[in-house]
């Protein structure tokens, strides 16, 4: 069965249409980049499929679920901006992610929050912008889910600590789940991803596997998107 | 071991060259058990499965052998690897004449040159 299945799903602000009948299966196993302009719908989709906006038209399925608890249990979400008790401390966090998430893994949390450098004790609210948004990853990438959705996961972080994160990235995740992370630093994580998926005023342009597409095209994914997008 | 990741061509490939020209140059010596591929692929800053595809062809091509149970190794037979050499050297040799042909050398410029620097004594000279 599909990590994620999503069919014909539409989204209006207003006026606006953020998404438009879009469709997009994800499988198990794989890591894939969701790769779009600014605007394009990236959010948008994160958000529906996590249950924090519905969608006006269309079906959502994470392993089979729609949009609700049984869905939630299997998302490990990263928003596009650090959301966390600004007056916790990381110990803090780590406590109430494991009273809050049964797949919860408080070493690996711990260990990944050390090795990253960040003060354990102090509260978040005194830690710089990178250090914030390398604890909420390292929580979030501490669970045992099927699907991690990660909103610009890398765009606050120095390039070693990015190095870091990938690497945590490439060896937490396993066959059962799959990854989906969505960034604008294409080149940064294109050597990590199996699949891209671009996505251009709601809708997908393209879907297919990094080495296809160097294979097809001749250029990295980073050249690719340039000329697609330019 | 030490990686390099291009733009223009598909990663597998050249993770296939890598793991190759390390076992050629004995980097790897025959018969050695390799790293789990998670660890190879986060030593490589690559997806796992893009590591696996790599390994998978060269165990196609004989360089590597997977014992069920205990991984994988690099093959002990020294022809399979003198194969690989031959391979990787003509596809260097190529390189060379095309550049060559580019910088407009005739064959026979070409043979002149290279039995020149080859000569003892004479530069350039190729480190022992």
């Amino acid at each position: 069965m599909s990590v994620l299945e999503c069919r014909d799903l539409t989204k209006r602000f207003s006026s606006r249409t953020a998404l438009d009948r879009l469709n997009l299966t994800l499988p198990a196993g794989r890591i894939v980049g969701l790769l779009g302009p600014n605007g394009s719908g990236k959010t948008t989709l994160i958000k529906i499929i996590c249950g924090l906006l519905t969608a006006d038209e269309g079906t959502v399925l994470v392993d089979g679920h729609a949009p609700g608890i049984e869905a939630k249990r299997r998302i490990a979400y990263l928003p596009d901006r650090p959301a966390m008790g600004e007056w916790m401390s990381p110990a803090d966090l780590i406590a109430y992610f494991a009273d809050f998430y049964p797949d919860f893994q408080a070493e690996t949390a711990a260990e990944m929050i050390t090795r990253l450098g960040v003060p354990f004790d102090g509260p978040v609210r005194a830690l710089s912008k990178g250090n914030r948004e390398k604890v909420q990853l390292s929580l979030v990438m501490s669970r045992r889910a099927r699907l991690y959705l990660l909103d610009e996961p890398i765009g606050g972080v120095d390039p070693a600590a990015r190095d870091f994160i990938l690497r945590t990235i490439i060896s937490n995740y396993n066959q059962n789940s799959t990854v989906l992370i969505s960034t604008h630093l294409i080149a940064d994580v294109e050597n990590v991803l199996d699949d891209v998926v671009f996505i251009r005023e709601g809708q997908i342009l393209l879907h297919d596997s990094v080495d296809n597409l160097r294979e097809q095209h001749g250029k990295s994914i980073d050249l690719l998107f340039r000329e697609v997008f330019a | 071991m030490q990686w390099s990741i291009h733009d223009d061509r598909p990663i597998y490939l050249q993770l296939m060259e890598q793991i190759s020209l390390a076992v050629v140059s004995g980097r790897y010596q025959p018969g050695e058990r390799l790293p789990s591929v998670r660890e190879l692929a986060a030593s490589a800053g690559v997806n796992p499965n893009t590591m696996q595809r790599a390994l998978l062809e060269l165990e196609g091509m004989g360089l590597i052998r997977t014992q069920s149970t205990t991984g994988r190794f690099i093959t002990d037979d020294a022809e399979a690897i003198g194969r690989i050499r031959s391979q990787l050297a003509e596809a260097r040799l190529l390189d060379f004449l095309t550049a060559m042909q580019r910088l407009g050398c005739s064959p026979e410029q070409i043979r002149a040159m290279v039995h020149q620097a080859l000569a003892p004594g004479q530069p350039p000279q190729l480190t022992p």
